[in-house]
């Protein structure tokens, strides 16, 4: 029997590997995991429900199939940590709001079908935002979640829950959705790796909407190779979301195996640098500029004015949407009520459980949203906020003309203190300046890890952009500078996270 | 209830010009919703024909239903209608308990269909044009139901109860332009207008667009100008109006309120109104003032529809003949006059009489029976043609039964009573009934020499000249045979054995 804190450490492949070998029970691996979260997660608080028994009973179904003598997926067996955004049958649905406490959905989102189908073990869902909206997770109604680097820190956001599961050991994999950075922040500031997909890559249906044509599930995990292990598993076209590309999964997994970036053209943008950014930030990210170069990669230096303006057309776009992806709850059919006293109308029980159930950052959205598409403003904000998008995405077009990808810090800073920034959205939608133009153009892109920065020896991302439905680029230079990351440290980036 | 001024309508008429607005919805009869796989079927329980997608659950997403979208562009396409190359659904966002997502997704400035017009025809035959806006698609909400009030409506009621089987059935929106023009004939342009859209919404198979059951419900936006002005006067909107000679009763109606409103110094309020079908007359709702804000954008869990131009054209050579043109051709084919045709319009045998003849009965014959003995039945039970148990290939044989001379018209008469009564198909009915005309030219000579013998006095007159008079004898012998013999021949028989030419 391999001990605990051997089996926390191991990637999604090699636990894969070993449970198809018979070196390990899905079982073990899913107490074992099941154990480290009893031992750290009370002070990290990455999980809003843990699913003893579903996530064992998984894990012996899958060692069912091995002992009958069934193939097993590349995945079978691997535990995982979803993002509560994502309904499930068998487990509450809360997307981080007071508003859906206790809700359990009727239905699977299509992603958790098709992790079932893979037969990943769902340990639990993980905190997050509220509505997935904000760069810290402290906006969870839940409480906040602590970054394993230095637990008084936040894990990012909106997906700081699955981060923190990944960087305390808790899960191998977990689950993210990105709106405006909400997969890539969180892993930059944990030092873990997470893909948001081209838009349309992954299925939405069942996943609670934030900004509908901004939101996008992908996959997080500790490794490039993992990423995209769980990238094939939840990607590709689905009928229930007419969003979802219909084409077959860029070749992520094959792109993972063959890192390389030999007679790659690589993408500097100038509008990703400047005021605002720490200077830790900015020396890993020249450096790994420098290992590109060193690689085999040319790189060209990019001019993309529009980029900007992509904050501001972002909070105008994604409120507008959720203002009317949020009007659904209104404590008619689902969720919270307050205030039903029998004699108080459905507008005043609307408004009284509103104003309990949603948070601040929530109703501001709301608020923000239905005042940009507002008669008579409709053109000035959102109208203006989808011309800017347009100009991004045309930005892009021009640059992918002349490179293969474009590279860039994640987010401008480390992790920083849980309350930093609380009371200040203007600086908390600064840490999505490098992330959001992905959004509003609909290509995907790639946080990993470059470094520590050496003031404060926090973790530091590198994002990798690609064009649409080219992932698999993401892949092939993610895994060319993963592997020399880690042959220069001596190991991977989370040996050096202090133990919990 | 609030008395409500009218002015009389001609004075209304002598002073106003009315500018209408018809904007009819059409719930089409496809088998599932707009945006999911729920079945449309609404007799089964409240909220059993649902899903996480037409209950708004949080995650659901919807997908289009492609035959709504032929349905819209064939309506678009028969009205005479632009077919748009691209165009978004987009969300009206506004807040209603039965309204699942608190939006409904629908489109906005960019319809599937735009810029027709829809010939109606007038009760004198005068061809009047309406020009048509736009055709939009849009979902159904569920249906409030107020429990606990004395009037049903919200005002009152102790709790309300939610049914979203209805909600996202699929819905086509037809906006006119302004009707202008029409004078003192608005409200018969308004209802032909109705009329000729639910013959043609019928003709595509795209709904039964059956009012009473609410497929089909017509908002009547109405304003006046005085005489020789241009400028719209202020409207008003008045909402589900469900009949057609509602929507003639309500837009009277609102002429005769404004002008009253108007020549008292008053002034129209923008707002909806409610139908009343017991008096004809409207009541005020909510005011529609212009700060009403939908915040509309267009939808983005759903792509863009690009009706491919080929498949338009496909759509477009597959259409049926329009209703108006149909009438026409089946009027000089039948050789009917205006008021006939109008007659057999009004009864709904247009169908039934062709489906009759189709199954080879002369035409007249078939007017015959469907406007005569059937149409009293239909009449007498309180049902429409449609409904009465016998089909247009079980009249046809009655009529060639009649036309073989095995039934006469009184026969015939019986046969459809048991055909009626369900005691089976015409042969059946004639077989149990035994009603087949007596042709035994035996049995037949010997009720005539009997009737003959028995009213002498007759048959000398009829020797003298009288054929008229042979009336009375083929009474007798019909008397006699119970009606089983053929009436023509009997008199041929009388004549013949009395001497006297026909």
């Amino acid at each position: 029997m391999t001990d605990i804190s051997t089996i926390i450490k191991l990637t999604a492949a090699q636990i894969a590997e070993k449970i198809a070998s018979g070196e390990l029970t899905a079982v073990e691996v899913t107490e074992a995991h099941l154990a480290r979260i009893e031992a750290v997660d009370e002070k990290v608080h990455a999980f809003l429900h843990v699913d003893r028994e579903g996530a064992l009973a998984q894990a012996r179904a899958v060692d069912a199939k091995r002992e009958a003598g069934e193939k097993l997926g590349p995945l079978a067996g691997v535990p995982l940590a979803l993002k509560d955004i994502f309904t499930t049958r068998d487990m509450p649905t809360t997307v981080g709001s007071k508003m859906l406490e206790g809700w359990v959905p009727p239905y699977d989102a299509t992603l958790t079908t098709k992790l079932k189908a893979a037969d990943v073990v769902i340990l639990g869902k993980t905190n997050m935002d509220e509505f997935a909206m904000g760069s810290s997770t402290e906006n969870s109604a839940y409480g906040p979640t602590g970054n394993p680097w230095d637990l008084t820190r936040i894990p990012g956001g909106s997906g700081g829950g699955s981060s923190a599961a990944l960087a305390s050991f808790e899960a191998p994999l977990a689950i993210g959705t990105d709106t405006g950075g909400s997969i890539r922040q969180p892993a930059a500031v944990t030092g873990t790796v997470g893909v948001k997909p081209t838009y349309g890559g992954v299925s939405r249906y069942g996943m609670v909407a934030f900004s509908s044509s901004l939101d996008q599930g992908g996959p997080c995990a500790r490794t490039v190779l993992d990423a995209a292990l769980l990238h094939e598993a939840i990607g590709g076209h689905d009928p229930m979301d007419s969003t979802s590309i219909d084409a077959p999964v860029p070749p992520v997994v094959e792109a993972a195996r063959n890192g390389s970036v030999a007679g790659m053209r690589v993408g500097v943008v100038k509008q990703f640098s400047g005021e605002g950014y720490q200077a830790g930030v900015v020396q890993r990210f020249n450096e790994s500029v420098e290992l590109l170069t060193s690689l085999g990669a040319t790189v060209v230096e990019l001019d993309c004015p529009s980029f900007d303006l992509a904050l501001s057309a972002y909070y105008l776009i994604a409120p507008s949407e959720c203002s009317s992806n949020l009007a659904r709850f209104d404590a008619m059919r689902y969720g919270l009520r307050v205030g039903d006293d029998g004699t108080r109308s459905a507008e005043d029980v609307t408004a009284l459980t509103r104003e309990a159930g949603f948070g601040d950052e929530v109703k501001r959205r709301v608020i923000l949203g239905t005042y940009a598409l507002s008669s008579g403003y409709y053109d000035a904000y959102y109208g203006s906020a989808q011309k800017v998008r347009t100009l991004i995405t045309q930005d892009f077009e021009k640059a992918f003309e002349q490179v293969d990808v474009i590279v860039s810090p994640t987010t401008p800073t480390t992790a920083f203190p849980i309350g930093e920034r609380a009371d200040d959205p203007m600086a908390m939608y600064l840490a999505d300046l490098c992330t959001i133009p992905t959004n509003l153009a609909g290509n995907s892109a790639m946080s990993l890890p470059c470094g520590l920065a050496p003031e404060d020896g926090l973790p530091v991302g590198l994002q990798i952009i690609a064009p649409a439905m080219k992932d698999d680029r993401l892949y092939k230079v993610g895994a060319a500078v993963e592997a020399a990351f880690v042959e220069r440290w001596g190991h991977p980036l989370l040996e050096e996270a202090p133990s919990l | 209830m609030t008395v409500i001024d009218l002015e009389s309508y001609e004075d209304a008429l002598a002073t106003y010009d009315p500018v209408m607005g018809l904007e009819v919805h059409v719930e089409l009869g496809t088998k599932t919703k707009m945006f999911c796989g729920c079945s449309t079927e609404l007799k089964q329980g409240a909220n059993s024909q649902t899903c996480p997608v037409c209950l708004g659950l949080p995650g659901a997403l919807p997908v289009v239903n492609e035959i709504g979208v032929e349905s819209a562009i064939k309506i678009g396409l028969a009205l005479n209608c632009e077919i748009a190359e691209w165009c978004r659904f987009a969300r009206k966002n506004y807040f209603y308990p039965d309204m699942p997502k608190n939006f409904q997704t629908s489109q906005y400035d960019e319809p599937i269909a735009f810029d027709g017009y829809l010939d109606v025809q007038l009760e004198d035959g005068e061809i009047f044009r309406v020009e048509i806006e736009r055709a939009h698609m849009e979902e159904d909400t569920g249906k409030s139901t107020h429990v606990g009030g004395a009037t049903g409506r919200i005002h009152g009621a102790s709790h309300s109860l939610l049914d979203y089987n209805r909600a996202g059935i699929p819905l086509i929106e037809i906006v006119t332009k302004p009707i202008e023009g029409a004078g003192a004939r608005a409200p018969e342009v308004a209802k032909a207008y109705v009329a000729e859209l639910r013959e043609l919404i019928k003709a595509l198979g795209v709904s039964e667009a059956r009012m009473e059951m609410g497929q089909m419900r017509c908002d009547v936006n109405l304003s006046l100008r005085p005489n020789g002005t241009e400028t719209f006067g202020t409207r008003s909107e008045t909402k589900n109006v469900n009949s057609l000679r509602s929507v003639e009763r309500a837009a009277r109606f609102e002429i005769q309120r404004h002008a009253a409103v108007l020549n008292s110094g008053g002034t129209i309020v923008q707002e909806t109104r409610h139908f009343h079908e017991e008096d004809g007359s409207t009541t005020a709702g909510r005011i529609k003032d212009n700060a009403e804000d939908y915040r509309y954008f267009p939808e983005p869990d759903l792509v863009p529809v690009a009706p491919a131009r080929d498949w338009v054209e496909e759509l477009r050579k597959g259409l049926p003949e329009l209703p108006r043109l149909r009438r026409k051709r089946l009027k000089e084919e039948w050789g009917v006059n205006e008021h006939d045709m109008q007659s057999i319009l009004n009864a709904g045998a247009v169908d039934l009489i062709v489906a009759t003849t189709d199954a080879g009965a002369p035409s007249d014959q078939a007017r015959k029976w469907w406007m005569g003995e059937l149409a009293r039945n239909a009449n007498e039970t309180g049902r429409g043609l449609e409904e009465l148990p016998i089909t247009p290939a079980q009249v046809a044989r009655v009529a060639a039964l009649v036309a073989a001379g095995d039934l006469n018209d009184k026969l015939a008469r019986q046969v459809i009573e048991g055909v009626l009564a369900g005691e089976g198909d015409p042969d059946t009915v004639v077989e149990k009934r035994g009603l087949k005309v007596v042709s035994d030219e035996g049995a037949l000579s010997t009720a005539v020499d009997e009737a003959i013998a028995g009213n002498a006095a007759v048959a000398d007159k009829i020797r003298g000249g009288k054929v008229a008079a042979a009336g009375a004898l083929v009474g007798a012998v019909m008397k006699a045979t119970r009606g089983q013999a053929d009436a023509a021949r009997v008199r041929e028989l009388i004549l013949e054995k009395l001497g006297v030419e026909g």
